[in-house]
Parts: C-alpha cells; structure tokens; sequence
C-alpha cells in the first residue's frame, strides 16, 4: 500500500503529475466534483493543527467525498493509551484513506506499517509535512513557472523549520538552484542537512545572517516562524524570536517579481503591511495546498484501486 | 575452562582494543549461564593490542551485532576442539533491536512494543539513522 511520509516519497515526475494534475483542478473543478464520491477521508489529528486539518477536509470534499475526523487527542483513544498502529488497523475498517498528525516523529511510518490503506503524513512532530512541501512547489510553479535556475532564500528558523528542511531536500533534485540561508547563528541549518543534501548534490549555497544585504539577488523568499515549542528555553525563544521581521522597508531592493512565502501561521515574522504587496504569495500557498491535498488523494486513492 | 582451549563453542577474536564490553552487553552474553571469557588488551602481531571472547558453548549469536560494533573482528566456531567454521563479519544494512533510538520525540519512546531498527545511510562513515524519526545512532 503505497503512503506518503516524506516529500522524497515522491519522485521528480510523480511531482509534475501532481502539479499537472491540480493546474486541472483549478482549471476545470467540475470535472473532478464526484471523482471521490462515497469514498471517505479520515483526519486523524493527535496534535491540533486546524489549518491543515481543514485543508485536508475541504480537499476531500471538493472531490465528492466524505471525512471522518478525529481531531483532539483528549477525547480519543489515543489519551486512553492506544497506540497509532491499533489506531489505524482500526480505521482502515471505516475508511479509504488516512490523513494524520502526530506529535511524535516517525509515527506516520508507523501508520503506514499498519495501515491497510493509504496514509499521508499531516506532520509528525517536527520530522516531516509532505504536504506543505507540496503547496510550496505548487506556489514556486504557478508563480515562476519553473523548478530550475532560481536563487531561493529561507530566512529564519532554518534548525528546527521542517518545511525548510522538506522544500530544500525538494528542490535539490533540480539544477541551477542556489540557496541562500538567512538565520541567527543559532537557528542555523543543520549540518547534516548541509552535507547530505548541499553537498552532495553539488547546490551552491551561502550562509548569512543580513536579511537585507541578500534580498536583492532572491527570487523567492522563504519565511518562517520562530516556534516556541521548538526551543528547550523561553529565554532563548525570547531573544531570537524578533530577529527577522519582513516588513516594506526591507523589501525595497528586492526584485519586482521575488516571490515571498510562508508556511503560517505567522506570528510576526511578516508585517501585515506585507500583505498588500503583490509579491505576497502566502495566502496562495494555502490555496495550492488544498489543490495538492486533492492531487495528492486522487493519486493515492487510483493507486490503491479505490478508485 | 582455560582461558585459551574450549572445545565446543565461539571464539570471537581481533576485537578492536576496548571494545569488548561493548559487544558483551550488546551480545547479551551477561544473561548466559555458560562459561563465557573476556580477554582485554592480549597482544597482536597484527593488531597491537586486541580483545577476545571466549564463549564455552554453541550458542546463537546475532552476527550483525558484531558487524555494527566490530566489523574486523572475526567469529570462530569451535566443535570438538578444533576450528569447525570461520564466520565473515559484514557491516549490517539494518539494526533490529540491537540499539534504542535515544530522541525523546521519536515515537519508539511511546508505541508498544515498537522494534528499534535502524537503518545504514552511509556505509563510509558507519551512520545509522532510526527508519522512525531518522536521527542518527550514538
Ligand atoms: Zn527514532
């Protein structure tokens, strides 16, 4: 049973399947309003995140089907100690496909071990969020036409940032990308990171800690929030969490076509006078991301043979 | 026993100095009830200085385990005082239960009876990765 636990799940052209695949979405929703009639989606959410949630949801129902969701870990069995592999034996008796968040890092795996349909990965812990990669390449598509010869910049929390770590592994497997890596020192990407990924792709990249010194050479800005729950102290989150704040004045020199993004929700990473900026891609994000949540689904589902 | 002579058992000899306690508690070999010797820093023509366990019977051990510890170390089968079968250590691909993934935000830390595996990434530098969380192995 083919799940999806991390962007690299999915190979290059599986990726310009999807994209395809919700470019028609978009271009032609109709034809695709029952093309998951009477097939049901479960939600399973042990940790709360209900933007992803409600993309999901509203993913499924755009294709004619149906959602179960368990949303809060408190009432669910999960509280009464039952572990995620019981969890979705037990689903997969009531449903066609799983979507499902957990804080603990690999239980999507786990879930997908067990499962005997497909699962996607809603995040697990601060591992992986496949589909927030997915609406991010979407996002680069629609907005540059391209995957290739684009100089991208991720400011911010790029440690501990999973979307980071997911769209950098994404778009290391195209050429031409040069990635510039804004953060306070200690927020770095890790090295790992640097080694498996930069180095032995061969990608260029720079390392620094001037938002403004680099903005002129970006074609996309990749923004990220600085999350409390990362961090082991509140002093440190404290200190760090103001450190880049995207607002006009620094977007001066930027280029009249730079594509700003965010995963969301912000904090204040981004000032709301941003918002009006055309070059404000965020809130487009979550739209493809809902197109790529339904590319993704049908894909899985006509694998499956569900439909 | 003599430490140099048994006649049915496992030699598991060019230890890499200092690691055999390591192997002995990975190994399990705590939990036998037979005759088991641990010989520390024996000089080596070859090595300098080695380690060797000696077990006094003709038990399971998981090759694999010796792979990930020691994978120059050599594993002798002894079967009526004389060497019966020489066993080749390879560097294992997967882990299974072998070594405990330390991340305190894996889920290993919280599903029952999970199995601990973990996976070779890169053969070069010896990493493995937990197939969970994929944070690397101490
Ligand atoms: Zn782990």
């Amino acid at each position: 049973m083919r799940s999806i636990i991390d962007i690299s799940d999915l190979s290059v052209e599986e990726l310009q399947e999807l994209i395809g695949v919700a470019e028609d979405i978009i271009a032609n929703p109709e034809k695709y309003q029952d093309a998951c009639k009477r097939k049901k989606l479960a939600t399973l959410f042990f940790e709360p995140s209900t933007r992803t949630r409600m993309s999901f949801e509203a993913a499924m129902y755009e294709l004619g089907g149906n959602v179960i969701s368990v949303s809060s870990a408190a009432s669910s069995s999960a509280a009464k100690g039952e572990s995620v592999a019981d969890t979705v034996k037990t689903v997969s008796c009531y449903t066609d496909i799983i979507a499902m968040r957990h804080p603990k890092e690999g239980a999507a795996y786990v879930a997908a071990q067990n499962a005997s349909i497909p699962v996607i990965n809603a995040g697990d812990g601060g591992h992986c969020h496949p589909t927030q990669t997915l609406a991010d390449l979407l996002t680069i598509w629609r907005e540059k036409g391209r995957f290739d010869n684009l100089t991208v910049g991720f400011c911010g929390d790029l440690k501990f940032g999973r979307t980071v770590h997911s769209l950098i592994t994404a778009l290391a497997r195209y050429t031409g990308i040069k990635f510039v890596l804004i953060s306070p020192q200690e927020l770095k990407l890790p090295s790992y990171i640097k080694k498996d990924v930069l180095k032995r792709n061969g990608l260029q990249y720079v390392q620094t800690m001037d938002l403004e010194s680099v903005m002129p050479e970006l074609d996309i800005l990749y923004m990220t929030r600085v999350q409390k729950e990362r961090f082991f102290n509140e002093e440190d989150y404290l200190r760090l969490k103001d450190s880049y704040i995207l607002n006009p004045e620094k977007l001066k020199k930027a280029k009249p076509d730079l594509c700003i993004m965010h995963p969301l929700p912000r904090v204040n990473e981004i000032s709301v006078a941003v918002d009006d900026d055309p070059r404000a891609c965020y809130f487009k994000q979550v739209l493809n991301g809902k197109y790529m949540r339904m590319a993704l689904i049908l894909k899985l589902l006509k694998e499956a043979g569900t439909i | 026993m003599t430490v140099d002579s048994i006649q049915n058992g496992i030699v598991i000899d060019h230890i890499t100095a200092g690691s055999a306690m390591r192997l002995y508690e990975l190994l399990h070999l705590d939990e036998l009830d037979v005759t088991v010797a641990i010989m520390k820093n024996v000089t080596s023509r070859k090595m300098g200085r080695k380690d060797i366990i000696k077990i006094d019977a003709d038990i399971d051990i998981d090759l694999d385990i010796i792979g990930y510890v020691d994978p120059k170390a050599t594993v002798n089968y002894i079967k009526d005082g004389v060497l019966a079968e020489k066993k080749v250590i390879k560097v294992p691909e997967r882990l299974v239960n072998v070594i405990k993934c330390k991340n305190p935000r894996c889920i290993t830390s919280t599903e029952q009876e999970l199995k601990h595996i973990f996976k070779l990434t890169d053969r070069d530098n010896k990493v493995y990765r937990c197939v969970y969380c994929e944070v690397k192995a101490q």
